[in-house]
Formats: C-alpha cells, sequence, structure tokens
C-alpha cells in the first residue's frame, strides 16, 4: 500500500509543493494538509516543511506551533506516528516542545543556502533506518536560523540515548556538537535543518535526499 | 521664489496647462496629485517612448510583449513564461534594506498579475567601490533586503551580476528580474470590464508610505545627503508574509476563474492601478476613497490615491463572485475591500462613500494616452571623436601581469549564499555559472517536460561608456553567450535601462544609441523584445553614471538530460578557445581598473560568427562534449581561466597566449572549453565543420595558473583572492 504523507501548509511555508514532488516521486504519495485544519485525515505520516510559518515572525514556529493542527500532529507523533520537521518543520517541533532544544541565528549572522555534507549518526530514525552509522550524505541547506543550541544536560541526554540523527561534516552555522538533525526517543520523529527534497533528483546534483524519504515512507 | 503647487508635485507649467486643457478646468489638488504621479517618468516613460517604438517585438511564440505587465512568451508544452525586470535604483539610494525589498516585492507582482506564479527572481546590482564606506553600507543593505524579503516570499533567487564601480557611486542600480509560469491558456490582462463589476483591493491597508515615490524619487536626481535623508519617508517598507498570501490568494482567485482583470499596486498606487485598469478596458470607475482600509487615521484623499504602500492587487470581479472572492481572501488571510465600481464611459471619478460626493473626476485614458511624450534633445559628448582615437591599446603594459589579474577577481558568492536559489526544485545550474538552468515542470499538473528554461542577465557600463550603441550590443551577444553555455537557444529579451539624467543631450544621446544597439543586435540575433524598464535620472551630485542597459535573456533548452558542464574542469582536459582572437582592450575591465581608461573604440561584433559560436557550443554542451565551458567577457580570457581553475580547483598550465592584450581583451565571440583528450579531434572537426577557429593553449593541471612567457599564480593565491568576501576592486 502507498504510504499516505501529510504535508502541513501554514502560512508562510514554501517547500510544501517540492516534499509532495519528491515524496511522489519515491513512490509514496504527498498531499497537503492545511494548518486550521483540526485532524490528520488517515495520513500515514506527516511532514512539517521548510519556510516562514507566519512569516517568522516574532520567533521562527512560534506562532505555527500554536495553529489548530499543532494538536493533531502532537497526538499523532505520541501515539508513534512518524513526523519530519524540515528547516521551518524542526523550529517549530522545537517550538512544540516534540525535540528538544532550539535554533538560533546562524554564527555569522548571514542567511545561508549551500550544499552541505552530513554524517549519518543514529539508524534509529524513521529517516536513517536503511541507512549506516557513518555515511556520507549530500543535502542543502537554507536558513537563517540553524545554529542547534540546548542545555549541556540536554546535549548529554541526546549523545548518551543516541539522538543524534545527522552531523554536518564542515559545520557552516556554529550548531552544537555539529548538529543537522536530532530525533526523540522512539524515533518516530525527526527534524533536521538539510532539506532532502532538494536532493532528490540527479538534475541537481544529489539524490540522497530521496534516501532519508524513502526511509520515511518505509520503502527499501 | 515659492514653488506653485504642481512644481512642487514635480509637473512643469506647460504640462500643468495641459492639465487644465484636458478638463476644461483647472484641476483640485487631488486630481493635480493624479497627474502629478502619472506623468511622472517613471509612470509614463515620457522620454524615452519615442525611442524604445524602435526595439523589435515580434515573433509567433510572443504571447504578450510590451506594455503589460509582463511579456509573456509559449514556451511549449502548453506552458507560458511571463518575465519582467524592474529597476528600484533610487530606494535603494536612500534606504538599502527596503529599497531592494520592495523591488523585489513589485517584481512578483507584475508576474502573478498576469495569472503565473513567480518561479525564480534574478538581481542585477550594481555599487560604488566598496572602499567608500557608504557603498559597501548600501550593497550589504541590498543584498540582505534581498535576501530578507525573497527568501521569505518564497521564490528563488537563482542568478544575477554584481558589480563595483566608481560610476555607482551615490547611485546604485538595483535591477530585479522575475520569471512566472502558467497554463498557456490562464492568460490574465489587468483590465476592467463589464458595468456594475467592483473593484476590491486586496492585501495591505493602505499608510503614508512611498506617496510620491515615483516622482519625488524615483524621476529626480540626488544631492547632498542629507537632502537624501529628508527623501527617506518615500521609500515604501516591504512585508514579505503579506505578500506570500497575497500570491496564493491571488493564484487560488484566478484558479477559481472568479477575476475578470487583476492589476497590481506599485508606483502611483491606487491611481495607477484603477485609471489602467479602466483605460485598458475602455471603461470608467467609481472609486470610493472612504472603503480603502487605512493604516492610519486623518490620511487626506491624495494621500489614499497615490501612496505606494506594498503588498496590494485590485481585483475585478463580478458581485456574483463576490462572496467566494471573499472566502478565499478569508482563507488566506487577506484583507478584502470593495473600493470601486466599473462604469460606462470613460471616467475615473474620486467620491466619498460609494454614492458620496465627487471629490475629483477625470478621463483615466487621460493620465496614461495624453501623458506628455517629449523628443529631448540629444548630442554626442564634445569630446567623442577624440575619445575614440584614444586607445586602451596605448596604455603601457603591466608591470606584473598576474598581479593585474589577482587584482580583477571578485567571486560573488558572499551574495547569492544569502538567497534561496533551490526553492520548486528546479535549479539545475544556480547563481556562479553562465546563465541559471531550470527545470520546466507544467504549473498546473507538475509534469516534468524533459526540458529547461535558462536564463541570464548582462550589463556592461564600460562598454556602454566607450560606446552606447557598439557596447549594447556587446551586451545582448554576451548573453546570447551566457545562454548557449548551457546548451539553450534564445526565446525572449526584457531590458533594464539604467542612465543618467535625460535634460543632459548627452544621456539622451547614450539613450538613444543604446536602443539601437538593442534593436540591431536583437534583429541580427532573432530575439523580440517583450518588455521593459527605463530608469533615469540616475544622477548623484552633478555625476551621470556610465549608460549601463541590463539584459534579461530567457532561453530554452530543449531536452536536458544532465547537469551542463559549468565552469569546472578536471585535471588533464585540454584547454580550447572557440572562436577568433581578438586583442582590443579599449572598454575591458583591465583598461578601466588598472588605469580609469574607458576610451577608445570596442572590439568589433561579427554577428554572423557570433551566431556560429554560439550554436556550436549549444550543440557541444547538448552533446555532452565538454568537460567545462566560460564565455569570455569581463576581464578576459585571464578572468575567465582563473575562475575556472578557482572553480575546480585544478590549476592550467598554457602558452600561445601573447601579451596582456590577449590575455584581457574582450573581444566577443569567443568561450574557453575544457575537453578530455579523447574527444578532442572530435570537437575540433565540429568547429572546422561550422567555420569556428579553435586554438590550443593548455591543459588543466597542477595546482599553478601558468602562461609561459606572461604569468604563473599559485591557485591558493587566487582562492585566496576569490574567497575575500568583498575585495578591494578598483572596478568592475
Amino acid at each position: 500500500m502507498t504510504t499516505r504523507v501529510g504535508v502541513v501548509v501554514f502560512p508562510g511555508s514554501n517547500c510544501e509543493h517540492d516534499v509532495v514532488e519528491a515524496v511522489d516521486a519515491v513512490g509514496g504519495s504527498g498531499e497537503l494538509l492545511w494548518h486550521k485544519d483540526k485532524s490528520l485525515g488517515d495520513v500515514d505520516a506527516v511532514v512539517l516543511p521548510g519556510g516562514f510559518a507566519h512569516g517568522d515572525y516574532l520567533r521562527t514556529g512560534a506562532m505555527a506551533r500554536f495553529s489548530p493542527i499543532m494538536d493533531a500532529v502532537t497526538r499523532f507523533a505520541q501515539d508513534g506516528g512518524p513526523v519530519v520537521g524540515i528547516c521551518n518543520g524542526f523550529q517549530i517541533l522545537t517550538e512544540a516542545q516534540l525535540l528538544p532544544g532550539a535554533l538560533y541565528k546562524n554564527q555569522g549572522l548571514k542567511f545561508l543556502c549551500q550544499p552541505a555534507v552530513l554524517r549519518v549518526e543514529s539508524t534509529d530514525s524513521v529517516l536513517t533506518r536503511r541507512m549506516k552509522v557513518g555515511d556520507e550524505l549530500n543535502v542543502p541547506i537554507n536558513h537563517f536560523e540553524g545554529n542547534y543550541v540546548c542545555s549541556e544536560e540536554a546535549l548529554a541526554a541526546l549523545r548518551e540515548n543516541d539522538l543524534i540523527v545527522f552531523t554536518y561534516q564542515d559545520n557552516p552555522n556554529g550548531a552544537t556538537a555539529d548538529i543537522a538533525g536530532i530525533r526523540n526517543e522512539n524515533g518516530n520523529v525527526v527534524g533536521l535543518m538539510p532539506h532532502p527534497e532538494r536532493a532528490a533528483h540527479p538534475l541537481l546534483g544529489s539524490t540522497d535526499g530521496a534516501l532519508m524519504l524513502r526511509g520515511l515512507i518505509g520503502i527499501d | 521664489m515659492n514653488k506653485s503647487l504642481h512644481q512642487s508635485l514635480g509637473l512643469t507649467d506647460d504640462e500643468a496647462k495641459a492639465i487644465e486643457k484636458i478638463l476644461n478646468r483647472p484641476p483640485n489638488h487631488l486630481e493635480l496629485a493624479m497627474y502629478a504621479v502619472m506623468w511622472s517618468e517613471h509612470c509614463s516613460y515620457k522620454s524615452s517612448r519615442i525611442h524604445l517604438r524602435r526595439l523589435p517585438t515580434e515573433a509567433p511564440w510572443v504571447l504578450v510583449g510590451p506594455g503589460e505587465n509582463a511579456g509573456v512568451v509559449d514556451v511549449g508544452d502548453g506552458i507560458a513564461a511571463a518575465i519582467r525586470i524592474e529597476s528600484h535604483n533610487h530606494p535603494s539610494a536612500i534606504e538599502p534594506y527596503q529599497g531592494a525589498a520592495t523591488g523585489v516585492g513589485g517584481i512578483l507582482r507584475d508576474i502573478f498579475t498576469m495569472g503565473a506564479r513567480p518561479i525564480a527572481v534574478m538581481d542585477s546590482l550594481r555599487f560604488g567601490l566598496p572602499s567608500d564606506p557608504r557603498s559597501r553600507w548600501i550593497a550589504e543593505g541590498v543584498v540582505s533586503g534581498i535576501s530578507g524579503y525573497g527568501n521569505a516570499v518564497g521564490v528563488p533567487t537563482v542568478g544575477g551580476e554584481t558589480v563595483f564601480d566608481e560610476t555607482y557611486t551615490g547611485n546604485p542600480l538595483v535591477n530585479v528580474l522575475c520569471l512566472g509560469l502558467m497554463p498557456a491558456d490562464r492568460l490574465v490582462l489587468g483590465r476592467a470590464s463589464g458595468e456594475g463589476n467592483l473593484a476590491v483591493l486586496l492585501g495591505a491597508s493602505t499608510g503614508r508610505d512611498g506617496i510620491g515615490g515615483v516622482s519625488v524619487l524615483a524621476s529626480a536626481s540626488f544631492g547632498d545627503e542629507e537632502k537624501e535623508a529628508e527623501k527617506r519617508p518615500s521609500v515604501q517598507v516591504g512585508d514579505p508574509f503579506e505578500e506570500k498570501r497575497l500570491i496564493e490568494a491571488c493564484l487560488a482567485l484566478l484558479d477559481a476563474g472568479l477575476v475578470v482583470g487583476i492589476q497590481d499596486l506599485g508606483g502611483a498606487g491606487l491611481t495607477c492601478a484603477t485609471s489602467e485598469t479602466a483605460s485598458r478596458g475602455g471603461v470608467g470607475m467609481d472609486v470610493d476613497v472612504a472603503a480603502v482600509p487605512r493604516r492610519e487615521p486623518g490620511m487626506e484623499p491624495f494621500e489614499v490615491l497615490t501612496s505606494e504602500s506594498q503588498e496590494r492587487m485590485l481585483a475585478i470581479v463580478s458581485p456574483d463572485g463576490l462572496d467566494d472572492v471573499l472566502a478565499i481572501c478569508d482563507r488566506w488571510d487577506v484583507q478584502a475591500s470593495v473600493v470601486g465600481r466599473v462604469t460606462e464611459g470613460g471616467l475615473l471619478r474620486v467620491r466619498d462613500g460609494m454614492d458620496g460626493p465627487v471629490l475629483g473626476e477625470l478621463p483615466a485614458a487621460s493620465l496614461h494616452e495624453d501623458a506628455p511624450s517629449y523628443d529631448r534633445p540629444r548630442r554626442p559628448p564634445g569630446e567623442w571623436e577624440a575619445a575614440k582615437s584614444d586607445s586602451a591599446d596605448d596604455l603601457p603594459p603591466p608591470a606584473d601581469v598576474g598581479a593585474d589579474l589577482l587584482h580583477m577577481l571578485s567571486n560573488p558568492s558572499w551574495v547569492y549564499h544569502q538567497y534561496d536559489h533551490m526553492l520548486f526544485c528546479n535549479t539545475v545550474v544556480g547563481p556562479g555559472g553562465d546563465a541559471a538552468v531550470l527545470r520546466l515542470k507544467h504549473p498546473a499538473t507538475g509534469a516534468d517536460t524533459g526540458r529547461a528554461l535558462a536564463l541570464t542577465t548582462d550589463g556592461n557600463n564600460r562598454w556602454c561608456a566607450v560606446d552606447p550603441r557598439a557596447g549594447t550590443a556587446l551586451t545582448v551577444a554576451e548573453s546570447v553567450l551566457n545562454l548557449a553555455c548551457v546548451g539553450a537557444r534564445p526565446l525572449a529579451v526584457v531590458n533594464c535601462l539604467n542612465f543618467g539624467n535625460p535634460e543632459h543631450p548627452e544621456v539622451m544621446w547614450q539613450f538613444s544609441e543604446a536602443v539601437d544597439g538593442m534593436a540591431e543586435a536583437c534583429d541580427a540575433f532573432g530575439i523580440p523584445v517583450v518588455g521593459g524598464n527605463v530608469s533615469l535620472y540616475n544622477e548623484s551630485n552633478g555625476h551621470n553614471i556610465d549608460p549601463t542597459p541590463v539584459i534579461g535573456l530567457l532561453g530554452v533548452i530543449d531536452s536536458l538530460t544532465r547537469i551542463p558542464p559549468g565552469l569546472a574542469w578536471r585535471d588533464g582536459d585540454r584547454v580550447i578557445v572557440l572562436g577568433e582572437a581578438g586583442a582590443g582592450l579599449s572598454g575591458s575591465l583591465w583598461a578601466a581598473a588598472t588605469a580609469g581608461h574607458k576610451r577608445g573604440q570596442l572590439p568589433v561584433l561579427d554577428y554572423e560568427q557570433h551566431r556560429r559560436v554560439a550554436g556550436l557550443v549549444a550543440g557541444l554542451v547538448a552533446d555532452d562534449r565538454l568537460s567545462a565551458v566560460h564565455d569570455v567577457s569581463s576581464g578576459g580570457l585571464g578572468v575567465a581561466l582563473a575562475e575556472m581553475a578557482a572553480v575546480s580547483g585544478v590549476g592550467f598550465r598554457g602558452a600561445r597566449i601573447h601579451g596582456h592584450a590577449e590575455l584581457f581583451s574582450e573581444a566577443p565571440s569567443r568561450v574557453v572549453a575544457a575537453v578530455h583528450p579523447e574527444l578532442l579531434p572530435e570537437v575540433e572537426a565540429a568547429a572546422a565543420a561550422t567555420g569556428v577557429a579553435v586554438a590550443r593553449i593548455g591543459l588543466a593541471t597542477g595546482d599553478r595558473l601558468a602562461i609561459k612567457g606572461l604569468l604563473d599564480l599559485g591557485l591558493a593565491a587566487i582562492a585566496d583572492r576569490w574567497r575575500s568576501p568583498m575585495p578591494e576592486l578598483t572596478s568592475g
């Protein structure tokens, strides 16, 4: 059965169509969900896409977490449903307390859109379950607030519980411990700054993002 | 002496008389303010219209030519592309961040007004030298503004240019191009029709920002800094989140077929949008000024009618569809208010309440069709003949060729790393290549056509300072060759003509010459001009900028199965030059950067030869015969080789480049190509078959850029220079 992936559209989201296209291309079925909806329908997985939800006004992700659909997303995540936050989606997941920490402005105080080389650190996540620790992936970044920060205790817990999913090989934004993506303890909730949908076609220079999405929809 | 009201609004005495004649009575303050903005240089093109008519505008694939909000061409597979370029020079000089940000916002609205979803932006940026702190502040502010607005509004910035030259001190150029796609059968035009239909104002509330932007700012020159600061309230402030919702709401309205006509509010605000839609549709309109949502209390009607508050659109809808229109706007949290109704006849009436007292009444078309048109005096500069014989070939040769080359390198990646250039997953070649390449997917179905669009912007003030006619033609030729380097053939030109004060006969001469040069080149290459924008009064403290026509060229790649070669060669590649050797230095970056020299005569452009080179290169790229390719332009062969070495991290060892003139000449119709040794005979045979000269100049290898008898530089030195974010160029 085709895995149905719901991609949540907040006003200001802009990567939703790209994610749907990339999910479809790897054999899943992407569909858009509206932030004012209270239910996720019958989707098998949820993606919070990149963009500028609510203009990123106040603070990235700070207002999106109060959108009506976020209650359903939280319940879905708590029930073990796969939830992936990409870029702005990662920022929303931290604001919604589904993942620890926060995303600060990049160390150089400039927006960065460029390729990034990631290292797979944990395979107990919906994105990496078919990968090996140490695998290298080329997946681009595109953010102003991608500098991951958390308390020392939180970092110790991330390390101890193998919750760091991806690190940068050449840290572009000053992120603590080179962190590019993390997961919750069950591995069903993953947040990452790089954009898998932008590395899902040979003409875009890398298909490593497609590998992540194949993991999400459960295809080997 | 006190200025009269019309003078302080930027109208001449003759123009004031003409208005009185149209109305058969003296205009009131509101009416005068409306004429002042619509008859400004910026809105009326009054100094340029007479010349722009000489541009070729027709081709079978042109769906909409100049005069609408954007040009539209048929790109096949049932897809139409809308394209436009516009300047935001003066606002960016005053307030770089907001000036550039609102430049992006404005051009996006021009595109979705046509019914197209904006899919790519390009920025052509020109600043004074980075050694000047104010120029540096402007450059950084402009780039931040484009980044802050463009990224948030969700349209990728896929390329452009960044040039530093003393001529732009105090008067930067910020030209923004936008490309959009739509199903070919969904073209929407900005016109009103149907008596009783409603005009609905969508988007932001109207405030006092940007009042008189087109007349006070865009149509006058700059003096001292204090006065510039006073103009700051004339700069608008952008809100990308509002614009993003506005785009989605407008496209949803168009998808639902609820819109009769739609028009953006840009320069001259509500006055322009209401009068343009009415006059294009041959109807009139009653505008209820009281119904316009306002940002602040106490605004006068003339302020509401001429405000340039951003992120607003005017949709013409039938009364039956109004509820559906309001529902779609509500979904996207977009404010929507009925502010007018279409009437019979051609009068634009401003009222206080839809059926309330008439505050102003004028023929809608008179704001456009009766706008003045001037054939301003033109003459070449007095020293024009003398300048021609002052050739850069006579400048003293460099003491150190390598040092001069390093001096000319600059890497704009500090600019484009701040732009989202990958959104929509179409960007096969992004910023940094000779042209951007975008996968072409059907805008409604998402189906991949297997084809691609290519896009480039080019301008060269040095060439045009030396000879505006030949320089403009060479600029078009460079664009054609840039497209060839990614395997594309040209479809349509848009242009942004940045010139000085049109009241100076030398500037009008430059303008007229440039138009002729563009017409000649576009005719020769068979490329229609589908739109343009004119920015005059680029003058600061009595200094006119170099003439700077910027060309935006859209092309198509008929089959895209692999990423075009780009600049990066591989170790062991043979490096060749395709095209006739050239050595003339007049107009070159070398002459300007090392000696401040912008005189002499430009290298000659042979159209037939240029077409052959472009055709050959596009064919070799399509057949995957080249490892790398780069056109020879600013900085000549030297800069082309250094850029290729820096990008690939592989050096170059060569010979047969005789002297600095051959190294730095910007003679046209040439590319540097890197070829796998096994493919070299085939490439040379293909060149011979098309009558294009080939010169073997060296080998890609090692960690140095070395040319026998000329220079020997370490790649590290090149990379260092290359990486520095804003090199202290003396010219660019």
